[in-house]
């Protein structure tokens, strides 16, 4: 893999992904006054018949989505992640319950969002998401993965949320390695037998500084990119458990439902072994810059550096 | 039933007759759960027998013809009025009508799409089937396909903010396939809509929306075939029946009465009622 490099944000990947599948006649993309944050505002430019505004009005938005999916479209509808939770409901039973292909992108995901402030830092939508039976949960840590997640929807069943990111980040993937990702299969971005760093969105770069960190004292760290919450790749996580014997998560979410908690939900049922958690500890966040924010809630590399001391610390000898 | 011409294409004393064997089965399947919502069920009917019996293009051979108008049934509690018309038309048999909310049952408590053939919508929270009619209204004009979708609300449905997101959208998009039917009984759940939250001159809400509007007697066979003309040749704005209605129209101690929202009629009470529809 090639170094790192500045790409775009996880939402500009979202824009892309759509315009390489908007030939597709039965690809629709629907707004709620958002496309320029989202970035489906690029295919509405070049698409225009094959796009609707619904206004602020994101209940509404989400039904029209699942009656264009039952009439024989496949609807790629977004807004910020935080928005699309006030139709919660409208997901869970105008959308999933019926298991209407229904694409929902949630941008400005996670406390890295910033300077806009608590209102529009959505630290809960994977959690909730995931509970809703058949939905599939994706959070792409660069530009061009979520650009490749985003043509891979294209052949997806089913009802899926995928949640990108405000910020320009480095760049994880190249346009090679990138076309190596499935949805549902995490990605192994870096291996060790020490301790297993399972991440997602924004968290993943900083996962990999942590590793770096880590083997400058001779420990040996796995970095994996989950960005596919659900299904979670319990096989991945399986052999980890074995060969590290030690985890941790690390999101730009609460810590509780998320990630980890979906990682914990399957370890807690079959190869236990320790896991320490890197994610938003039950608290709202505030105006500031990204990397203050990250720095004051406990999501930086350190922080990721200092739990995998700390898990493989508990491993027993 | 002919696919080209839409509807059965009978005449009102047959749609009349088609109404009161609706209402006997809505009568015996509640009764027979001992649980559902008899009352809007009975204000809704005469209107779905019009719709079913004159206008909506279907196939009963194949309920998942990609082309046939849709039917969005928003108050989705009233489903026993939707499986008794789809009993009439071949789609459920009365066996399927007496397992109405038991377990495995192709009549689930709130009609679904997922479980019943020619269900199209998934209802049972108010206040989304306009958002999925207006969806499905836009995927038939891509397709320039010349398919109608029609959608019934109740009135206390109203209250549901979302009803007035897409109310606004669809006029905004030009929805001209789209035709809304609103079961105006007066009843909702805990009592009178003008108890709980009235919903005012709902012509004029939706007429300031942008739609055109017509109001009519919700029990008149012949004003309910009228109005669904009228619907049908409105082209390019989105349009609605204000339909008044009776909740539990057809049975005396159950016409008007909130008690009979959602609860089944006992032994008795079937008794009565069906000595009275007979």
């Amino acid at each position: 893999m090639s170094a790192p490099s500045i790409g775009g944000a996880s939402r500009d990947g979202y824009g892309s992904g759509l315009l390489r599948i908007a030939e597709d006649p039965r690809v629709v993309v629907i707004e709620a006054d958002l496309g320029k944050s989202t970035k489906s505002c690029h295919f509405r430019t070049k698409y225009p018949s094959k796009s609707f505004s619904m206004g602020i009005a994101e209940q509404n938005m989400m039904l029209v989505a699942a009656g264009m999916a039952a009439s024989g479209k496949i609807p790629f509808a977004s807004t910020f992640a935080i928005f699309t939770e006030r139709a919660f409901e409208q997901v869970r039973n105008g959308i999933a319950r019926p298991e209407l292909t229904v694409h929902i992108c949630g941008s400005h995901g996670g406390i890295h969002t910033g300077t806009d402030g608590s209102s529009a830092q959505s630290i809960e939508d994977l959690a909730i998401y995931r509970t809703i039976p058949g939905m599939a949960v994706l959070h792409p840590c660069d530009d061009l993965s979520a650009e490749e997640l985003t043509v891979q929807l294209l052949n997806h069943d089913g009802p899926t949320y995928m949640r990108t990111a405000r910020n320009k980040i480095a760049r994880i993937y190249d346009h090679d390695s990138v076309g190596k990702l499935k949805i549902g299969r995490g990605s192994v971005i870096r291996s060790g037998n020490d301790v297993c760093i399972i991440a997602c969105g924004v968290m993943v770069s900083q996962a990999l500084i942590a590793a770096g960190e880590l083997a400058n004292s001779g420990i040996n760290a796995s970095v994996i990119d989950m960005h596919t919450l659900k299904p979670l790749d319990t096989e991945l996580v399986d052999s980890m458990a074995m060969s590290c014997g030690c985890f941790v998560t690390a999101e730009d979410h609460s810590v509780i439902g998320g990630l980890g908690g979906a990682v914990a939900e399957h370890l807690s049922t079959g190869i236990t072994v320790p896991l320490e958690m890197i994610g938003v500890r039950d608290e709202f966040g505030q105006s500031g810059e990204s990397s203050e924010l990250m720095s004051r809630m406990g999501l930086t590399s350190e922080d990721i550096k200092n739990s995998a001391l700390k898990a493989i610390s508990r491993k027993s000898s | 039933m002919n696919s080209d011409s839409g509807g059965m294409g009978i005449a009102v004393a047959e749609l009349e007759e088609m109404s009161r064997r609706c209402r006997i089965n809505i009568l015996k399947m509640t009764h027979k759960a001992g649980a559902g919502h008899p009352g809007g069920s009975l204000s809704a009917i005469d209107l779905i027998v019009a719709l079913y019996g004159t206008k909506l293009r279907i196939d009963s051979e194949n309920a998942d013809w990609d082309d046939r108008d849709r039917f969005i049934m928003s108050k989705g509690h009233a489903s026993p009025a939707v499986y008794s018309i789809l009993n009439e038309i071949g789609y459920l048999s009365e066996d399927d009508l007496m397992g109405f909310r038991t377990l495995g049952s192709v009549c689930q408590g709130h009609v679904d799409m997922k479980w019943t053939r020619g269900v199209d919508f998934s209802a049972g929270s108010l206040g989304m089937g306009l958002s999925f009619g207006l969806g499905c209204s836009l995927a038939a004009k891509m397709d320039d396909s010349n398919r109608t979708i029609w959608v019934m609300v109740g009135d206390g449905e109203l209250q549901e903010g979302e009803v007035w997101e897409a109310a606004m959208a669809a006029d905004f998009h030009s929805a001209g396939n789209l035709k809304l039917i609103v079961d105006r009984n007066g009843i909702q759940n805990d009592d009178f809509v003008n108890v709980q939250m009235e919903v005012g001159d709902v012509a004029s809400k939706f007429s300031s929306f942008g739609w055109e509007v017509m109001e009519i007697d919700g029990h008149s066979m012949k004003e309910i075939l009228v109005a669904l003309d009228w619907a049908t040749s409105v082209k390019n704005v989105p349009c609605v029946i204000v339909a008044k209605t009776v909740k539990g129209k057809g049975v005396s101690f159950m016409e008007g009465n909130p008690a009979f929202h959602g609860k089944a009629p006992d032994d008795d009470e079937l008794r009565i009622a069906l000595e009275e529809l007979s």
